[in-house]
């Protein structure tokens, strides 16, 4: 609740700095806001408490996901020095909208009642909206907003629809009042209840980018300043699986049966098209995206196979993931940044591709081995390397399909793991083993430090995935 | 206490090391791995011969889970241990006249890949090997792929999708396992490798978890048809990389069959075995060929190293106490004539720079050393009597043949075909008259010598005195040969 009202008010002062004439000071102060959340965030730890007329709930899971959320939104903005470089950005506007953004994701992973998630989840969606196309020269960027707000716009009214119908059945919005209807059902369930609850999670499974609803992450996280598809794929994602599982661990494990065989499928279908499909990509950020989708596959296990070691697993890979994600797309950024050939056309719009291919990266490890070595764990980790972070989230997830007997889905997720070996190693190829007469490249100390605590995280929590246990 | 030192210390000599620059690289690394070789021979030395784990290390890593950090060395694990301690010195040695780019992160990754080596073979928890299976793969990797051939990127993507690609059945196959032991309320379920020998797994699971088991040994090893990666590999692959590949590298797969297929799934193994042991021979037959058709040196090596394991393969899976004791005395002998063959391949390439078996002749003229060493190496390897190779091919081959005969008589063509390859290979690289390029060979340097000196004093000790290293295995194997026995009558 705090971090909520922290994180509104510091929107709001963000704004305000704006007008400032130095843009100097808003990083510093977007940093700053973001610690005292996440600080304030634990002022609560081992209590559990209803807030808004019982319509929020936190409580240790809760917590531990916005710190989550609040950690990697940290670590984005900490990668965006160059704002101030950049005479067109608008460094207030974009600090202050991740800070709204965030209060929506807060309220996704704390939400006890269906109405606060769909506040939540329009609070962090419009912010996201205005995100993606906040590069206003660029074509690409104003496409990908657009095709992003339509798209969401109507998964959102489908995931409304599913409320209604909801309610409909069971004459409750709340999670509790879902609960009671779907574990004790007085003469059968009614069949709204299973349009409903397919509708609402299509909503939310369009959110995290799971297949078939995956549509627009490639062109939305492409045509996205790289910084906000950082935050795209981490916050979003964490955000919509804390959601997930909260909806279906709390209301409906009533029906289970119904909905895991769903669940399972589109799992199967995320991890294939995500997988495969990045294989294919020349651009490191559309493979990216692709991978997005991919490990929203491996998330989708854990929820398909609902068990004690699901939130575990959830929680862990969340991490795991996100922060081999922002280290990866920081390393992007700057490779992007400095060794672009992008010109921009007479229309003011650029082509903005050539600077993100694999081979934009090559030589890297040779002439700057801190980029090197930080973009090669983060891939080890999304490959799922032992000895990395990324393993352990493998291994949790896996765990908890061998615990429900999924076996054949565990070999779908084992055969698209050895592709996702593929396409990650190809940035390691080019980095380590390629030539590139590329002048090294510049890296700020604050940024260098940053990608060196992602670095270390990733590998401590590979080496001592225990560090983490008094949490769960 | 040991143990875990066997596995930290190479680490940590290992980023110590990338501080180093120039040549006293080369020096701090050798000083390094020759510390371990004292600690591994201690180890040795002070095993007590009996069937438990001794030097032991225990440690809950993820204690919810009952994961641990569990780590000991026992009979079967004592002489890899020791193989992984002996060869890297003269591994390293064996580069001392050659120079490579970035040497810290070269020799780095070298002691990176020792200390993941030893803790295979010394884990006692399922997820701890897994861990260090997989870990062992990442050093060997950059080795080759940084410092490697021409071709050098895509062959060893290749090798390195492929052996993940194995290794994530056997992950499956581990965390199946580990749900099967029991848990009950406070106590978590188990992943220690002896908890896994205790369960009672139906038939129809025993046959896929063999399966999962033996795809990713198999391809380690690797077994016929599993070998694609490996002679483009080991070709491509800088020599000495070569030789942790040939040396080390592939006994793990050998190591993961007896330690966990056999005493885990006893009926998979009676249902499947057959088939490996087919698949093993085919192997051994088919690589022998293709080695004796081959005109590059290395990849001739490659193909023998290849159709030797087979053997090994074949031995474990014919359930015999000799088989398992011949493979376990056969990876030592073959991680020695191994590497001593990549050695000479190596000398005759940086001389002449070729590899061509047609390129070159009449080295032997010039060099009285190198053709001794070469020449006990070589037989060695095709297993002459008083040599190391010879007891491990025995004792399999017996094993095999115990299982059937047919089999038996298929197998111990590799003697025959070993003895054609490599003769062949002595003939026309060393006999003969010169080539331009063999012309004025130089004979070997000092550092060359000590390379092989020991190596040659260990052909001649395994060969003559293997009661030093079959007495320590023996009580391990025959109480799991008895382990297996019960069980698998137990388990009908």
């Amino acid at each position: 609740m705090l971090p909520i009202v922290l994180l509104s008010v510091f929107g709001i002062v963000l704004l305000f700095l704006g007008f400032l004439k130095s843009k100097a000071v808003l990083l510093p102060a977007a940093l700053l806001f973001l610690l005292i959340t996440l600080a304030a965030n634990f002022l609560d730890w081992n209590k559990s408490y209803l807030y808004f007329n019982d319509m929020l709930r936190t409580n240790n899971l809760s917590m531990i996901f916005t710190a989550i959320v609040l950690g990697s939104a940290f670590m984005v903005v900490a990668l965006s020095s160059s704002f101030i470089e950049d005479e067109s950005a608008q460094p207030a506007e974009y600090y202050a909208l991740i800070l709204f953004s965030l209060v929506g994701a807060i309220m996704m992973v704390s939400f006890e009642n269906l109405i606060m998630l769909f506040v939540g989840v329009e609070i962090l969606s419009v912010a996201m909206y205005v995100l993606t196309g906040s590069d206003k020269r660029n074509l690409r960027s104003n496409e990908a907003a657009l095709k992003y707000f339509l798209m969401g716009a109507f998964a959102t009214g489908i995931m409304l629809f599913g409320m209604a119908l909801l309610y409909g059945a069971t004459g409750s919005f709340t999670l509790a009042g879902l609960d009671s209807y779907t574990a004790n059902p007085q003469a059968g369930l009614s069949l709204l209840i299973y349009v409903g609850l397919l509708m609402l999670l299509i909503g939310l499974l369009f959110k995290v980018s799971a297949a078939p609803f995956h549509f627009w992450t490639p062109d939305v996280y492409d045509g996205a300043p790289t910084i906000f598809t950082a935050f795209m794929s981490t916050v979003v994602k964490t955000a919509g699986f804390a959601a997930l599982f909260r909806l279906l661990s709390v209301s409906f494990e009533g029906v289970y049966s119904f909905w895991w065989v769903i669940l399972a499928i589109i799992t199967a279908i995320t991890l294939v098209i995500g997988n495969i499909t990045a294989a294919y990509q020349n651009s490191f950020k559309r493979m990216m995206a692709y991978s997005s989708i991919s490990h929203a596959g491996y998330l989708l296990i854990g929820l398909a196979a609902l068990g004690a070691q699901t939130k575990q697993a959830i929680v862990f890979y969340s991490l795991a993931y996100s922060v081999a994600t922002i280290s990866a797309f920081g390393v992007l950024l700057l490779v992007a940044q400095q060794r672009s050939t992008q010109t921009f056309s007479s229309e003011g719009a650029s082509d903005g591709v050539t600077s993100e291919n694999f081979d934009a990266f090559n030589g890297l490890a040779r002439k700057n081995p801190l980029l090197g070595f930080a973009m090669a764990v983060s891939m080890l980790s999304l490959a799922g390397i032992p000895l990395t972070a990324g393993f352990w989230g493998k291994f949790y997830m896996f765990s908890t399909a061998v615990e429900r007997g999924q076996i054949w889905l565990l070999v779908v997720a084992v055969l698209m793991s050895a592709v996702g070996i593929y396409y990650y190693f190809r940035v390691i190829i080019a980095m380590y083993f390629r030539e590139g007469a590329l002048e090294p490249i510049r890296v700020a100390p604050f940024y260098r430090y940053v990608l060196l605590a992602a670095t270390i995280l990733t590998l401590g929590l590979g080496i001592a995935p225990g560090l983490l246990q008094g949490l769960f | 206490m040991l143990t875990l030192f066997l596995i930290l210390y190479p680490a940590l000599a290992a980023t110590l090391i990338l501080l180093f620059r120039g040549e006293r690289v080369k020096q701090a690394a050798l000083v390094a791995a020759l510390v371990e070789l004292v600690l591994a021979g201690f180890a040795f030395f002070s095993f007590q011969p009996d069937a438990t784990s001794q030097f032991g290390f225990d440690y809950p890593w993820l204690g919810t889970l009952g994961i641990r950090f569990s780590a000991g060395i026992d009979g079967i694990s004592v002489l890899l241990v020791l193989l992984t301690g002996l060869l890297l010195p003269f591994i390293i040695l064996s580069t001392f006249n050659r120079s490579y780019d970035r040497p810290s992160t070269f020799y780095a990754l070298m002691l990176y890949m020792q200390a993941a080596l030893v803790g295979v073979f010394t884990a006692r928890d399922g997820f701890l090997f897994y861990l260090f299976f997989e870990a062992a793969l990442i050093p060997i990797y950059f080795l080759a792929a940084m410092w490697g051939g021409e071709n050098r990127i895509p062959v060893t993507f290749k090798f390195f999708v492929y052996t993940i690609f194995g290794s994530l059945f056997m992950l499956v196959a581990l965390v199946y396992l580990y749900y099967q032991t029991p848990a009950t309320g406070l106590i978590p379920h188990s992943a220690a490798i002896t908890d896994f020998y205790k369960l009672k797994l139906t038939p129809e699971a025993q046959n896929w978890v063999f399966w999962a088991f033996f795809i990713a040994f198999a391809i380690k090893m690797p077994v016929f048809p599993f070998h694609t990666w490996q002679p483009d590999t080991y070709v491509e692959s800088p020599t000495p990389a070569t030789m942790l590949l040939a040396g080390i590298m592939l006994k793990m797969g050998v190591y993961g069959l007896i330690r966990f297929i056999l005493p885990i799934v006893p009926l998979g193994v009676e249902t499947w075995g057959k088939t490996a042991i087919i698949l093993s021979v085919i192997g051994i037959i088919y690589g022998s060929i293709i080695a004796i058709r081959q005109r590059d040196m290395k990849r001739l090596i490659a193909y023998s190293s290849f159709s030797h394991v087979g053997l090994m393969a074949a031995g474990v899976f014919s359930q015999t106490e000799t088989g398992m004791q011949g493979a376990l005395v056969q990876m030592l002998a073959h991680g020695i004539n191994v590497v001593g063959m990549f050695f000479v391949a190596d000398i005759i390439f940086s001389r002449t720079n070729t590899r061509q078996l047609d390129q070159l002749g009449g080295i032997t003229q010039t060099t009285p050393k190198l053709t001794v060493y070469f020449m006990i190496m070589l037989l060695g390897s095709v297993a002459l009597p008083l040599t190391n190779g010879f007891i491990g091919e025995f004792l399999l081959l017996h094993g095999v043949f115990t299982y059937n005969h047919y089999l038996g008589l298929a197998a111990g063509f590799t003697i025959i075909f070993g003895a054609v390859y490599m003769l062949r290979m002595f003939q026309k690289s060393m006999f003969g008259p010169t080539s331009s390029r063999t012309e004025s060979f130089a004979d070997l340097t000092s550092s060359e010598s000590w390379v092989f000196v020991p190596l040659v004093i260990m052909v001649f000790w395994i060969g003559i005195y293997p009661h030093t290293f079959l007495k320590v295995t023996e009580p391990a194997v025959a109480n799991l040969m008895k382990y297996i026995g019960t069980t698998a009558v137990s388990m009908k």
